[in-house]
């Protein structure tokens, strides 16, 4: 809402001293809030003069331009010479000069300056030039009589003046008018405020233009008034459309300035219908299917049955409340109006506004609530403005179809502000200030009764006056207090491991990344998945951001990967990168569709878990992707590329520092190279995938070949966490090693071959490590060589040599029976 | 060697006189004292401590000798050996630290030489700023709860007082799952954490809860369609407003710095009732002077907008079904997005979407 402040001062007397700021400021601690400040005109200095054209030449110029030198009365003893492009002037007018000094828009300077053969002595100014508009096709030529030469330019246009636009929230809907603006200023500064809808002459009822209101829910009271043999074609005062221009809205012609400005003054939307085009009688009416309307912006609209209409024997001629229909537009030939002061339901409003997508300043107000009672003043207020500048007669009587509705006293305790506000207010500040904003208040036996004036639909409920109590006696008067808490038990295990996973991550050098849930079609498409995959079953979107990306993820990978492409663009080759993130997996089958439950009652357990049942899974997932060295090379030798290894020991390291054990088999899954992808478990549920990426989604993605990734399901690892680590107890006999290296065939899994081993060793082995791994000639073609070290001790003696070699023998018959491991001699 | 003597006065034994073993001790000594390092060291000891040392030989001599000058020469001898044994010592210590200093210095290095083999890592700031507010909380005895970001419409709207026709329940403002009609939704605040929380704990509540959330904006420096908000609940008998601005207060000092308040502008949200606005002082200028200074942070106002707040509508209460009558609570929320901007002077909300890792890298793993 923008409020010109010379326009607001018509409304309220504020002392001449306050300045823009203050009052912006203390408006804003009522609650409108501060947009921005504007002094349009400030950066025009004069001389600026009002001018009368005494004469002038026509002039031809080589270049092909036109031009008249102007001899112009500017209220000197004598005539000014000026140059003037323009031609949209006769001989007599007045015109607004800019003097030599002067400086315009845009820091435009004025001086007398040689041109097309003359000394310019000044400039005669167009609308754009004095920041007045667009308009640049012609100079601004004032009404005869509204000024004589000489008068201050700046003066007669008015163009200087304060704006300060607010941000009305949405439970304010007086503040977008300068009425409602007016009261609240007049409250700040604590001065009284005469309503203009208490001072102005209202419309009287009577055989007005037959009206019928069919649903009188939707429509409760509407006016209207006619105004006949009226000039379409006056021009507005030149006050009015400054006005409007400086308010954000655009004059047109004076019928359509006048209702813009009683629906800024009052806060009542107007519609004027041009009389004569009119099938009488009109009848506020729902759509029926498949009626159709062309508003007024040309666009032909198939009417919904919930629209509420106005209608004449021809048919709809306006979307109640939201728009008028292009038929019975007012146009230049008008001269009799037909003024329509309506109140509308809010949310049919709404609804309607919403579904042609077709806010507008009228529906802005109608939808937050207008005031009912406004009708018979704004519908009078624009016929006397029509008349007084246009001309015409206004009709004796007009229609007024409906009652205003009378509110109940809504009851608080008296001392409820107090209690809600944790400051002492008592019951007469209470009373107070309810009544200065204008609730019919009465304080009975400790209860306040209030009745709220037919501006503030808003106000309904006890809590919503305690909130005009606190407003009026001032927010910041309320005191800072700390609650004491009850002992809390700090985060929860979840909530503790998922940092710690991220500070496992970021301390192995990787950073995190957090990216949008929304993906494609495309994304599974360059993670290589199948048509079964079951990452392919998704949740959609109804209107998402983007039609390539309607689903969400099922994975974090695309979006890892395509930040891993991006810094990789951008000149960071060597990296890894991690998010932790939920991901979307919908249920196989039909969802459920979420109930609309009640709000006056706390839903049944069996209605808050229909609520969960139509709810997608959400786990928390780990992704994971790096590229490029993880060590880098240096004057310490050797750098070292990121490998599929990379992958699973940051998963196993994620693994620890969760307190599970995760087993690692190979596995096969895309988007993983078929021979380097591990799967990862958690006893025997599947917790996720490490390792290399197939080489084309690497080159779907642009990434560096053999670029890695892992993808863990958090949850499902935090589910096995324990709540408590329990102590080790240990031997603190000698430890007696033994190395051995075995031949296997190549498909073995290595992991295979440990479990063998420690089975075999049984309960004396403490410990085993894979030390070196063979392939080559000494142990021939498809087999492989492992080197273990294996590590044995006793909880209660030192071993023997017998025993050691026991142990040793049996891991080894172990490997050699499951998996035809040899015992490698050379 | 040869047996004792017990019949015969002292003899003179050319070895074992006082100035011959004087002299031995002298000789080897001074042979000690010059040796220049260990490995000369090694071979004085040998010629003059060892087996075949004149000192050793001499002191084979002594148990020849009848006792009274078996006892003399022994002592002088003894005395003789120690004093090389003691000037060994020392100078074995002498020369040790002498070679350990060689060594030292032979091994210095260039510290100064850049060493980045290892990659550096990084949390995003917008979680370590949520982790770090949780913490403001949790040392006040709150606790941190959470919710899915797909969420039911009744829990992201009904339940919070936004009904039917709230013109935030549009596909204008918010994203909806397909089919449009399922009721349910990308959740457009973490207030039906809120809700979930008032439906299933135990009263009294006071939690924080922070996450991601979801309108229909477009990204730009800004404006980012997924974003961040922690929200504060507190639900208990007699609390207040001044409860409230007291927890704001706190906190945000907590977050700014001492002395840096919070005020209150009347504002409206359909889940409380009073609504206020919560403005920052602003932690660069300190409200100080703020025409002068124009500080580029609060643009010469003295004051931050950070979020909203209010006491909790008792409409909402009474879905979730407490007692408002027994009960009473305030609800807080702030964009995590807009707080790391301001607090740690992020222009561009773009570049916290991007993963550009020059962003993330220098806020480390804490904030």
């Amino acid at each position: 809402m923008r409020v010109p402040v010379s326009w607001l001062r018509e409304y309220v007397d504020l002392p001449a001293e306050v300045t823009v700021k203050e009052l912006a400021g203390r408006l804003t601690l009522l609650g409108l809030k501060l947009e921005a400040l504007e002094s349009p005109g400030s950066e025009i200095a004069g001389p600026l003069v009002v001018g009368q054209v005494l004469d002038f030449d026509i002039e031809k110029h080589s270049n092909g331009k036109t031009v008249r030198w102007c001899q112009v009365d500017t209220g000197a003893s004598a005539p000014r010479g000026i140059v003037c492009g323009a031609a949209n002037f006769a001989v007599g007018d007045l015109v607004v000069v800019s003097l030599p000094g002067a400086v315009l828009a845009g820091g435009f300077e004025i001086g007398a300056r040689q041109t097309y053969g003359h000394v310019s002595d000044g400039m005669i100014c167009s609308a754009r030039e004095l920041g007045l508009g667009d308009d640049h096709t012609g100079i601004i030529v004032l009404e005869g009589g509204e000024a004589a030469p000489g008068d201050d330019g700046l003066e007669i246009l008015r163009l200087r003046d304060d704006v300060i636009e607010f941000e009305i929230n949405p439970d304010r809907a007086y503040a977008l008018s300068m009425r409602g603006v007016a009261r609240e200023a007049a409250t700040a500064y604590d001065l009284a405020f005469d309503d203009p809808a208490l001072t102005l002459a209202a419309a009287e009822a009577g055989l007005g233009y037959p009206v019928r209101v069919e649903d009188d829910q939707a429509c409760d009271r509407f006016t209207a008034l006619e105004v006949t043999g009226f000039d379409a074609t006056a021009p507005t005062p030149r006050e009015m459309s400054r006005r409007l221009q400086l308010a954000g809205m655009r004059p047109i012609s004076l019928a359509v300035d006048v209702t813009n400005y009683v629906m800024l003054e009052l806060g009542q939307p107007i519609h004027g219908y041009d009389r004569a085009k009119l099938r009488e009688p009109i009848v506020v009416r729902r759509a029926s299917a498949e009626e159709k309307l062309t508003t007024l912006d040309g666009v032909t609209r198939v009417l919904d049955p919930e629209d509420l209409l106005i209608t004449d024997d021809s048919g709809p001629i306006g979307l109640a409340g939201v728009m008028g229909g292009e038929a019975t537009e007012m146009s230049a030939t008008t001269t009799d109006v037909l003024i329509e002061a309506a109140h509308f339901d809010p949310a049919t409003i709404a609804r309607s506004a919403r579904r042609h997508k077709l806010p507008s300043e009228a529906s802005k107000r109608f939808e937050r609530g207008a005031d009912p009672t406004l009708g018979p003043v704004a519908a009078r207020r624009v016929a006397e403005l029509l008349t007084r500048y246009g001309g015409g007669t206004i009709a004796e009587t007009g229609t007024v179809v409906g009652e205003v509705r009378t509110r109940d006293a809504i009851i608080i305790a008296a001392d409820l502000p107090g209690r809600v506000s944790g400051f002492g207010i008592d019951a007469e500040s209470a009373v107070a200030a309810l009544r200065r904003v204008n609730c019919e208040t009465e304080l009975v036996d400790g209860h306040i009764a209030a009745t709220p004036p037919p501006w503030r639909s808003d106000i309904t409920d006890p809590y919503d006056l305690v909130e005009e109590v606190v407003r009026i006696v001032g927010y910041d008067k309320v005191p800072s207090v700390l609650p004491s808490a009850p002992a809390g038990r700090g985060m929860t295990k979840h909530q503790r491991l998922r940092r710690r996973v991220g500070l496992v991550l970021a301390s192995r050098g990787c950073v995190e990344a957090l990216n949008y849930p929304f993906v494609g079609a495309v994304d599974f498409a360059d993670l290589q998945l199948d048509d079964a995959d079951s990452r392919r079953n998704t949740v959609r979107l109804a209107n998402p951001l983007s039609d390539t990306e309607p689903l969400l993820r099922t994975t974090l990978l695309p979006g890892l990967l395509r930040v891993l492409a991006r810094n990789a663009a951008r000149g960071q080759l060597d990296l890894g990168l991690f998010e932790l993130g939920a991901v979307f997996l919908p249920a196989f089958g039909d969802r459920p569709k979420a109930p609309t439950l009640s709000v006056d009652h706390r839903p049944s357990d069996d209605e808050l878990k229909q609520l969960e049942a139509a709810l997608p899974d959400q786990p928390l997932h780990l992704g994971l992707v790096l590229g490029g060295y993880r060590s880098q090379p240096g004057w310490w030798g050797a750098g070292r590329q990121t490998s599929w290894a990379d992958a699973v020991e940051a998963c196993r390291a994620v693994a620890r520092a969760v307190g599970v054990e995760i087993e690692v088999m190979s596995g096969q899954l895309s988007p993983w190279h078929p021979g380097r992808c591990a799967q990862l478990l958690v006893g025997t549920v599947v917790v996720g995938h490490a390792g290399e990426l197939h080489p084309k989604v690497c080159q779907q993605f642009g990434l560096q070949p053999r670029s890695v990734a892992a993808e863990l399901d958090l949850d499902a690892m935090f589910a096995h966490a324990p709540d408590i680590v329990a102590a080790p107890s240990f031997a603190r006999y000698p430890v007696a090693k033994a190395d051995v290296a075995l031949v296997v065939d190549n498909a073995v899994p290595a992991a295979a071959v440990e479990a063998a081993l420690r089975e075999g060793a049984g309960e004396l082995l403490e410990s085993l490590r894979l030390f070196d791994v063979y392939v080559g000639p000494q142990v021939g073609e498809g087999k492989k060589s492992l080197a273990y070290s294996l590590r044995f001790r006793a909880p209660d003696r030192t071993l023997t040599e017998v025993e050691i070699r026991t142990a040793r023998e049996a891991a080894v018959q172990a490997a050699a029976e499951r998996h035809g491991a040899a015992l490698r001699t050379s | 060697m040869s047996g004792p003597n017990t019949n015969y006065d002292p003899v003179e034994v050319t070895p074992l006189r006082a100035d011959e073993v004087a002299a031995m001790r002298d000789e080897a000594v001074a042979a000690i004292e010059s040796a220049s390092d260990l490995d000369q060291l090694k071979a004085v000891r040998l010629a003059h401590a060892g087996d075949r040392s004149p000192l050793s030989l001499a002191n084979r001599e002594i148990g020849a000798l009848p006792p009274q000058a078996r006892k003399e020469a022994g002592q002088r001898v003894g005395q003789a050996r120690t004093a090389v044994s003691e000037a060994l010592k020392r100078r074995t210590t002498e020369l040790e630290a002498e070679q350990e200093q060689r060594m030292l210095l032979e091994e210095t290095v260039d510290v100064t030489l850049p060493y980045d083999r290892d990659p550096q890592g990084a949390r995003h700031p917008l979680t370590t700023l949520q982790e770090r507010i949780c913490d403001v909380f949790i040392s006040m005895g709150w606790e941190v709860a959470d919710g899915p970001e797909v969420e039911a419409e009744w829990l992201n709207f009904d339940a919070l007082n936004l009904g039917p026709d709230h013109p935030a329940r549009t596909t204008q403002d918010t994203m909806f799952l397909e089919p449009l009609d399922a009721g349910v939704v990308l959740r457009t605040h973490t207030s039906p954490v809120q809700a979930r929380t008032m439906l299933s704990r135990t009263l009294p509540i006071y939690v924080i809860c922070p996450g991601r959330t979801y309108r229909t904006d477009e990204l730009d420096a800004t404006h980012t369609p997924v974003f961040h908000q922690v929200e504060g609940l507190a639900v208990d008998e007699g609390l207040t407003m001044g409860h409230l601005k007291g927890t704001l207060d706190h906190f945000a000092a907590a977050m700014f710095g001492d002395g840096i308040s919070t005020r209150f502008r009347p504002s409206y949200f359909p889940f409380t009732e009073p609504s206020a606005e919560v403005d920052l002082v602003c932690f660069v200028c300190r409200g100080a002077e703020p025409e002068v200074h124009a500080c580029r942070t609060c643009r010469g106002e003295g004051w931050i907008e950070w979020g909203g707040c209010g006491v909790v509508n008792p409409r909402v209460l009474r879905a979730c079904g407490i007692d408002s009558h027994t009960y009473s609570g305030f609800a807080f929320g702030m964009g995590v997005e807009r707080t790391l901007m301001f607090r740690h002077g992020v222009a561009d909300m773009r570049d916290m979407v991007e993963g550009d890792v020059r962003f993330t890298l220098p806020f480390g793993v804490e904030i």
